[in-house]
């Protein structure tokens, strides 16, 4: 034996070791579209936050690029206004979803239920814009007033949107809290409801917590569907009937015709949404790692 | 006030839950169905096969048809191997150090940029600075960005489960570390990887924003990976936004949604069968 | 070739990170026998089946201490090759693995890896395998079948053929019937009985009663360390070491 096993040229473990080099480089490619993502971004949009000051440009209430004014307040309230909305609609509808999904139906309705959430996630988002547009738009201006394209039609749109994400999490930490929770509470005596409420809420609260947050991030990074029912006025909206513009339908309208430092502008607007979904995702991120932490 | 028994608590939140629920449910059937009602019915065999004319008010969609087969193609030849490739590295030849948080973080936070932020990405790479102009290729290439992270992340689960036994019989049996990664990892981790992938196709397919900035909106027929082109979605949306023809825009949406669901079923029946074949 | 130590551990230990799971082991396992070891739980007689066939080497942070020869090689030694040092070293493991695959492709496998090519040659290769491990008769009209459709017994046995494919040297086997039913058992022990004569065998057994039955000698393995080695009828009847004898009497264990 000790002779065949005598290393028979290194041709194999160069094989190897090649491989793993030119996966290592591979694997670099997402690191390195993110970089230059960043790079390009960052590089193209910071200049003229300097140039005109972060405070004029994150502050400033009005936004008329043809006469440099480059204030980003209007669209910045616009997200958080559409974002918030879209999280009063999608997260009670999502948890209560997700509830019964995990503890409230059999497995055969669950069978039906589920798919069914799925499929939601699969549909366009100019889709969804499109229902709003032909349909919630006309009704809240006939039922409420207004010029139907408001706060209120891109809350409700964005806040369906975002239920598969919110569902599907959610589901997910439920279904990983142990049964023997489950079990030794409804041992105790409490009804399912009572140990929803004080035992699986709880247990599984880091993963609810971070689905809404990925929620909000969805809901945030929305575009075409909220170009199409919001309005799309930079001006901050008065109330939830009013027209609002959202960072993303600012940079998504005024691409094609932007020039100079108009562009500039707008790849800044590019910056600010980056940085808010960066703060998000980091934040999910560490409430799911509490989660995996948690016993 | 009295508290609720616990009794009548029970019973109203259950029926408050399932009412949300249905609402949930219903709002989904209602929006499948109110496309499909007026979609339906604008779809031939002609819609599908001739090509727009007068901007789109009448004639069919080929020409979108292609241009979406397009991109997507592209962008899954592009994406599929990065993220399969990056996806192997993680899992089989990486121990959690230093190098893999990065490489972790980088495809986590590529997975929370908005598609419009990919859009502004691709219109001052690819369509500006590189001069590829509205073009198929830059489309295709910010497509592949975009997929990217959920390719990396779908493919890592599927290989994280396949058992470490299998491993372990392998390199017993005389394996290097590639033929255990070719022969045994991969094939058992392959249905999740192609769904991975499969769900990525119906992403590419929706997706609006980023295609409208890179690939353009001609709506002539493709020619060459330089020829701007137009997607269905993108069709759908200069339709019904300009008002030009609301059947048409009908039709296209229920394309959409019949190839997006049909592509999502079509792979869970696949991977099914491939499942039970083999196991 | 007879008699001589086919394999020489000399003062051998093996640490994962700090924690010491083997040590200074001095074994020494002659040609041509079947060689039991016994032991507790988490006494290291798994560790030092994968420490035979370098199997440890996968786990990140494992170190070693001392020698392990293997007719005279080194095996820890620069010029080796591993791959093909396992393949000398044929392992069943404790909970049947087939993988998912028709029994003809189980048992293939690892020839295939090994460069072998042609289906006459794989055909006769694994019909030879099959009979080898005990399990030709039983499959010989469904070798297309899936491996995962055999019973446990029958796993094991395919499994044991997988590893005699590749024409090895040694066997090395991690309590494998430890989920088995008795006849299967049975029909393994038998097995090794006639392996004996053609490969040396190293059996790693949680069954003293096993041991018994099958080892020509017997090692005890406690807390990582040999306490002693020796004729199997000696050490169930005459034991040197008090442990050796507490174990055995099940006073532990």
């Amino acid at each position: 034996m000790a002779g065949a096993v005598k290393k028979r040229g290194n041709r194999l473990e160069r094989n190897d070791r090649l491989v793993r080099l030119a996966l290592l480089v591979i694997a670099f490619s997402a690191v390195s579209v993110l970089v230059v993502i960043t790079i390009f971004i960052v590089g193209q949009g910071t200049p003229i936050m300097f140039r005109y000051g972060f405070k004029s440009f994150l502050a400033g209430s009005d936004w008329y690029p043809s006469e440099k004014l480059f204030g980003l307040w209007p669209m910045i309230v616009g997200s958080l206004a559409v974002t918030a909305g879209a999280l009063v609609i999608g997260v009670p509808l999502g948890l209560s979803c997700a509830i019964v999904l995990t503890e409230f139906s059999s497995k055969r309705v669950r069978g039906v239920i589920k798919p069914i959430v799925e499929l939601l996630a699969g549909i366009p988002s100019v889709v969804y814009g499109f229902i709003g547009v032909v349909i919630l738009v006309p009704f809240i201006r006939e039922t409420f007033g207004g010029p139907g394209l408001s706060v209120l039609a891109a809350s409700i749109i964005l806040g369906i949107m975002i239920l598969p994400t919110i569902i599907s999490i959610s589901v997910d930490s439920l279904q990983a809290v142990p049964p023997s929770y489950r079990e030794g509470s409804i041992a105790l005596g409490a009804t399912r409801w009572q140990t929803v409420k004080m035992v699986l809420f709880p247990a599984a609260r880091s993963g609810i917590i971070a689905s809404i947050i990925l929620g909000m991030g969805r809901a945030v990074g929305e575009t075409m569907a909220t170009i199409m029912v919001a309005g799309n006025a930079a001006e901050v909206p008065g109330s939830l009937l009013a027209p609002v513009r959202t960072l993303t339908s600012n940079v998504a309208l005024e691409m094609s015709y932007a020039t100079g430092e108009h562009r500039e502008a707008l790849f800044a607007t590019g910056v600010v949404l980056f940085v808010i979904i960066m703060v998000l995702n980091t934040i999910a991120n560490a409430t799911s790692a509490k989660r995996r932490k948690q016993p | 006030m009295k508290r609720l028994g616990p009794r009548i608590e029970e019973k109203a939140v259950r029926v408050g839950l399932w009412v949300l629920t249905l609402i949930t449910v219903g709002v989904l059937l209602f929006i499948i169905f109110f496309i499909m009602r007026r979609g339906l019915p604008v779809l031939s065999l002609e819609f599908l096969t001739a090509n727009p004319a007068e901007m789109g008010k009448s004639g069919g969609i080929f020409s979108t048809v292609v241009g979406t087969a397009a991109l997507t193609v592209l962008a899954i030849l592009i994406a599929a191997p990065l993220g399969v490739g990056t996806a192997i590295y993680l899992t089989e030849y990486t121990w959690g150090g230093p190098v893999t948080r990065v490489i972790r973080f980088g495809a986590e936070c590529l997975a929370g940029i908005p598609s419009i932020i990919f859009g502004l990405f691709g219109f001052i790479l690819f369509v500006t600075k590189l001069k590829f102009g509205w073009s198929i290729l830059s489309g295709g290439l910010t497509l592949a960005f975009m997929l990217l992270p959920t390719i990396i992340r779908t493919s890592e689960e599927a290989i994280k489960s396949v058992p470490a036994s299998y491993r372990n019989v392998s390199f017993s049996l005389g394996s290097t570390k590639w033929q255990t990664v070719t022969r045994v990892v991969l094939p058992s981790a392959l249905p999740g990887i192609i769904t991975g992938i499969v769900l990525s196709v119906g992403r590419s397919i929706g997706e609006t924003a980023a295609t409208i900035f890179t690939a353009g909106s001609a709506l002539r027929m493709p020619t060459s990976l330089f020829s701007s082109s137009r997607t269905m979605s993108v069709h759908f949306y200069i339709l019904a936004r300009e008002g030009i023809s609301m059947s048409n825009a009908y039709g296209t949406a229920a394309i959409l949604i019949i190839a997006i669901l049909g592509i999502n079923v079509l792979t869970y029946y696949l991977m099914n069968r491939f499942i039970k074949r083999y196991s | 070739m007879t008699g001589g130590a086919a394999i020489e551990v000399r003062g051998f230990s093996q640490y994962f990170g700090d924690v010491r799971k083997i040590r200074a082991l001095d074994l020494d396992v002659m040609r041509n026998e079947i060689l039991g070891i016994i032991g507790p739980a988490r006494s290291g007689k798994s560790t030092f089946l994968c420490a035979l066939n370098r199997l440890n080497d996968l786990v990140r942070g494992s170190r070693h201490e001392g020698t392990i020869t293997i007719d005279g090689l080194d095996i820890y030694g620069p010029d080796v090759d591993v791959v093909e040092l396992r393949r000398r070293l044929g392992m069943v493991f404790a909970t049947p693995v087939p993988l998912p695959r028709s029994i003809y492709e189980n048992v293939a496998f690892g020839a295939r890896r090994a460069g072998i090519r042609g289906r006459d040659r794989l055909d006769v290769l694994v019909r030879d395998s099959l009979e080898k491990g005990g399990l030709w008769e039983e499959v010989k009209d469904r070798l297309g079948t899936s491996g995962l459709k055999l019973s446990g017994g029958q796993q094991q046995r395919l499994c044991l053929a997988r590893i005699l494919a590749v024409k090895p040297e040694f066997i090395l086997l991690d309590e494998p019937t430890s989920g088995l039913d008795p006849i299967s058992t049975m029909k393994i022990e038998d097995s090794l009985r006639r392996l004996k004569a053609e490969f040396t065998i190293i059996l790693v057994t949680n069954n003293t009663k096993q041991a018994a039955r099958v080892a020509d000698r017997t090692a005890f393995f406690l807390n990582g360390e040999l306490v002693e080695v020796g004729p199997t009828a000696r050490i169930f009847t005459a034991p040197e070491d008090q442990r050796t004898d507490d174990y055995l009497r099940g006073r532990f264990g």
